[in-house]
């Protein structure tokens, strides 16, 4: 019986030659990644053990991207403590470099690497075919003291992609529609796997926000196939892979889509679940008081110019607060160095340092009650962004561009 | 002349407008969400402790620093009667006489008084404590104004024909 | 008898002359309120009875200290102020584009010999251009929207006078540090500063601002630099005689001369917790450090900036320090931005922000807490007013502070 490439990856991290979903297995993780959101709780947890100790530093990352720069003391108190114990323990520390999910992705994972992250996001290194998932403290820290976890092994839905996206729809598009097609828990428990010639059309950074947007449809994790994009992307931060796999031809697939990209329209998530989509045009007029060009999910290069471009010579309206947060540090001096953080701060945005912001709702930008965001992060949740009556609509980075200028949901094509 | 006797606090020099109001709690609503973090940076205790009608004996500088308004209002708002300090800064001081919070500049009183002691104020006259008594000078007239007016607001108000 | 500036100032203003100690009502030439304090400005207003403004022209509402809300709560300021912009018919709204008092005077709201009031005390920065500036409260600021006017009280002068050229590593920011060291906290309360001599003359505006703008933290009314040919430039304006007359006559009275010769200057800090705490940053060396913040109205713009970067370019931040800058303006971060400055910051590993307020007002920024150090570029130490009360908080120069940054430790330019 063939395998998916969830079920590779586990396998090969299990030391077995073949699993399949339902199994469980022990397994050992090559990375570990934590953010400001709950290590310091993590850290508690580690100091009352009794023989406390870390199985391999080196497969530790701790990143602070929720509150960056810091904005209570409270988080500031979060932020030493897990600052102190980086620093005694020699883990590798950032802060201010970004998002967490890119920061990872243009530093340290590759393809075939099975990585747990204290973040529901980590789904998204799917994107190079790493298997990332999202686990709470307790798993986590387990995996520190041990090096290992255990890991039921997923189902595996597998979405073939055909064809190419218009001008004008992104990825971004495509994924908040096939989360509404399968809906917000569409995909509990299972690994979603993207491959097919439609892949192929679809940028690194494409993928990384159709990959780390997957665990708003349930979903485990998401695999792309490895490709020569991803091995393009992957040289270019100078890492090899360390395994490229594909899913056998016969592998098990719990259920197969097949979705040609040409059909995909621009689409926005209504507050408040991420799987309450319609077509963009129908949420048109709606008011806005904020809108949000960002994130781990579109805060990439790739998404600042196509909000650069549509913006550029314009102004965002005088009403709106346009927050433009690129994803990570790197993300922002190559924007600085192409003219694009000019270009919005020329058309009068917030052009923010590289962190995780409004998407995540208790950092700089939140909104007040009965405000309206528009939105290019991962959630649209009640209160996500801020005053618990508020109002959250998710799309894509030209949409969240169009309707800052506009003061109002509009997609770019009417502006 | 109004007189009044109530407990005193004592503070020290250069109490500032962040120590009597951090900017974290600016925002708030209303000056009276705002009064417990009173003096919150240097005596966390303090703004539940202080009953209506006392004072505040404090050194040179008093309410140094920032124009926030609040800094007197919540003054006020926990019901301290009035602030003897041996100075005060400028904003603060306009802004104390503007919501009728009533300062009074003495440098001699500090040396002898302890917290809690009581004293008596006769405005515009002086102050005893422990049977001693410590003259004070009287504001210009054009604050008395404001004072009797009820503050600048209600000064206003008159102005523009209202009360 | 000859007169000090701000008697010349009061003198055009009111057209009579004046006195120290004299109570005057002076009609306002500009005001400005920022994000904080409108909706306490927009009640009392509205408290007052006032139907209109008196000139909607002449007021400036700026979001600064809120930008971006860090708290559920904050946007409803800008709410209550967009409000008021339109029920007043007001034109002069910044919503996102800096510092308030870097916006005034940048973008040509002030101009010499002016008579300008503002909810906020850094408000003394616009002497910079030889306005009289002052800081007030909303309940004040309320009734000169209604009135036009304000009552004040001639200030006594005390007269700073600096000649000399300044050392490579001293930055106007440790010449106004060690005058507030020397004059103290409240050394010149209800007083107006008047800056003169060679060194002065030879600062650019920005320089001038650094100073004008800490004169409140020795409790200064005003601190006045007489406009010359740089102010003019600054203000794109061509001086009139008027304006130019706005210099300290030799036979006017002041109640203090301080004379300083620019080559005795060194690099200082304001250490924890007051302002008039200044020691050499020499004497200093070697305090281990956390955080370090450039900006702020006092340091925040494009010469502050550009002094960091060529301390920091190449280079990179300690390890487990955080360098946060954040420019004062809109214009000055695409002037840094356009001129490579950002670029050197960004790769150095600093952490840019949007321009505003940012740290210095303690809301968010790089809040810190127990037994963390900052160096800051700003100009308030007070306890609690970057986090915890155990937060040391120490008062620098871009230079200084740059220069901390690299080290981890307290570290002389």
């Amino acid at each position: 019986m063939g395998m998916t490439i969830a079920e590779k990856i586990i396998a090969a991290a299990a030391g077995v030659s073949e699993v399949k979903p339902g199994d469980i297995h022990t397994v050992e993780l090559d990375r570990l990644m934590s953010n400001d959101g709950t290590t310091h709780l993590t850290i508690d947890m580690y100091n009352q053990l009794k023989n406390p100790h870390i199985a391999d530093v080196n497969k530790l990352v701790w990143i602070v991207d929720h509150n960056v720069p810091c904005d209570s003391v409270k988080t500031a108190a979060s932020h030493k403590k897990m600052r102190d114990f980086a620093r005694e323990h020699g883990i590798t520390f950032y802060e201010g470099a970004g998002v967490c999910h890119q920061v990872m992705l243009e530093n340290h994972v590759t393809s075939g690497e099975l990585i747990f992250g204290a973040d529901s996001h980590t789904c998204a290194y799917g994107a190079v075919g790493a298997f990332g998932t999202g686990v709470g403290c307790t798993d986590y820290l387990y995996a520190m003291v041990t090096g290992t976890s255990w890991l039921l092994v997923p189902e595996t839905l597998r979405f073939n992609l055909t064809g190419k996206l218009n001008a004008g729809v992104y990825a971004r598009d495509l994924i908040l529609s096939i989360i509404g097609m399968i809906g917000a828990n569409g995909a509990n428990y299972m690994a979603m796997e993207f491959g097919g010639e439609g892949l192929k059309t679809l940028s690194m950074s494409d993928r990384i926000a159709i990959c780390n947007l997957c665990v708003e449809a349930g979903a485990k994790t998401a695999l792309m196939e490895v490709d020569g994009i991803t091995l393009e992307y992957l040289k270019a931060h100078g890492r090899e892979p360390k395994h490229r796999f594909a899913s056998d031809a016969d592998a098990h697939f719990a259920k197969v889509y097949d979705i040609d990209l040409s059909t995909i329209r621009p689409i926005v998530a209504k507050p408040h679940f991420v799987d309450n989509v319609v077509d963009a045009k129908e949420c048109a007029g709606i008011h806005i008081d904020e809108a949000f060009l960002g994130s781990c999910n579109n805060g990439r290069i790739e998404d600042l110019r196509v909000g650069a471009e549509l913006i550029r010579g314009k102004k965002v309206h005088p009403l709106v607060r346009f927050l433009v947060v690129p994803a990570s540090a790197k993300v922002y001096s190559q924007a600085l160095s192409e003219g694009i953080i000019d270009t919005f701060m020329e058309a009068g945005a917030i052009v923010m340092n590289p962190n995780c912001s409004v998407c995540w709702g208790s950092c700089q930008g939140v909104i007040g009650e009965n405000e309206v965001l528009i939105s290019t992060g991962t959630r649209n949740f009640k209160g996500r962004a801020g005053h618990k009556d508020s109002f959250v609509y998710l799309a894509s980075a030209a949409t969240v561009t169009a309707s800052a200028i506009k003061g109002e949901i509009t997609t770019a094509d009417l502006l | 002349m109004e007189k009044f006797s109530g407990k005193i606090w004592v503070l020290g020099d250069d109490i500032d407008t962040d120590i009597i109001i951090p900017t974290q709690y600016l925002a708030l609503k209303t000056v009276e969400d705002m009064a417990p973090y009173a003096f919150s940076p240097l005596r966390p205790e303090l703004a539940s402790r202080i009953q209506k009608g006392d004072m505040i004996v404090a050194g040179k500088n008093f309410g140094c620093g920032s124009s926030r308004e609040q800094a007197p209002e919540i003054i006020k708002a926990l019901g301290i009667k009035c602030v003897i300090a041996k100075s005060f800064a400028r904003i603060f001081f306009r802004n104390a006489i503007n919501n009728g919070l009533l300062l009074i500049e003495n440098d001699a009183l500090q040396a002898t008084v302890s917290e809690g002691d009581e004293i008596t104020v006769t405005i515009n006259e002086a102050i005893e404590h422990k049977g001693c008594t410590y003259p004070v000078t009287s504001l210009p007239e054009n604050l008395v104004d404001i004072i009797n007016a009820g503050g600048l607001v209600k000064a206003m108000r008159r102005l523009n024909g209202l009360d | 008898m000859g007169l000090t500036m701000i008697e010349k100032i009061v003198r055009n203003n009111v057209g009579r002359d004046v006195k120290p100690g004299d109570m005057v009502t002076v009609n306002v030439d500009r005001v400005m309120i920022h994000d904080i304090f409108i909706p306490f400005v927009a009640a009392k207003f509205e408290e007052m009875g006032f139907q209109r403004l008196w000139d909607a022209d002449k007021v400036v509402l700026i979001y600064d200290h809120l930008v971006p809300a860090s708290q559920v709560d904050d946007t409803r300021h800008f709410r209550v102020g967009n409000e008021f912009v339109q029920k007043y018919g007001m034109k002069n709204i910044h919503r996102s584009d800096g510092i308030c008092h870097q916006l005034m005077t940048e973008a040509g709201y002030v101009k010499p010999g002016n008579i300008v009031f503002g909810t906020d005390s850094h408000t003394t920065t616009y002497g910079c251009v030889g306005a009289f500036s002052s800081g007030i409260g909303y309940t004040e600021m309320a009734s000169i929207l209604g009135t036009g006017t304000l009552w004040i009280k001639v200030p006594e002068t005390i007269r700073v006078s600096i000649t000399g050229k300044l050392p490579k590593n001293v930055m106007a920011k440790d010449i106004i540090l060690k005058l507030i060291g020397d004059l103290g906290a409240d050394g010149a309360t209800y007083k107006a500063l008047e800056f003169t001599g060679d060194t002065v003359k030879n600062m650019s505006v920005a320089s001038r601002m650094s100073m004008s703008n800490m004169a409140i933290e020795a409790g200064a009314k005003c601190a006045l630099f007489t406009p010359d040919e740089k102010t003019a430039e600054y203000c794109g304006i061509e001086l009139t005689d008027r304006e130019r007359d706005l210099e300290g006559d030799a036979d006017a009275r002041y109640c203090r001369v301080i004379n300083y010769k620019a080559e005795d200057f060194v690099p200082v800090m304001a250490c924890p917790s007051n302002v008039d705490n200044v020691k050499p940053v020499s004497a200093l060396e070697g305090k281990k450090i956390d955080q370090v913040f450039i900006g702020s109205c006092t340091n925040g713009r494009l010469e502050d900036l550009m002094a960091a970067a060529e301390i920091l370019k190449g280079k990179k931040v300690a390890p487990f320090v955080k360098l946060i800058v954040t420019p004062a303006s809109r214009k000055i971060y695409r002037e840094a931005a356009a001129n490579g400055t950002m670029a050197a910051l960004a790769e150095a590993g600093a952490i840019i922000t949007h321009p505003g307020c940012g740290l210095c007002c303690g809301r968010t920024g790089g809040i810190l807490t127990d037994s963390e150090v900052v160096v800051a570029t700003n100009n308030r130490n007070f306890l609690g007013r970057m986090g915890t009360s155990k937060v040391e908080i120490y008062l620098a120069s871009p230079k200084s502070a740059a220069a901390c940054a690299l080290t981890g430790k307290i570290t002389e330019p």
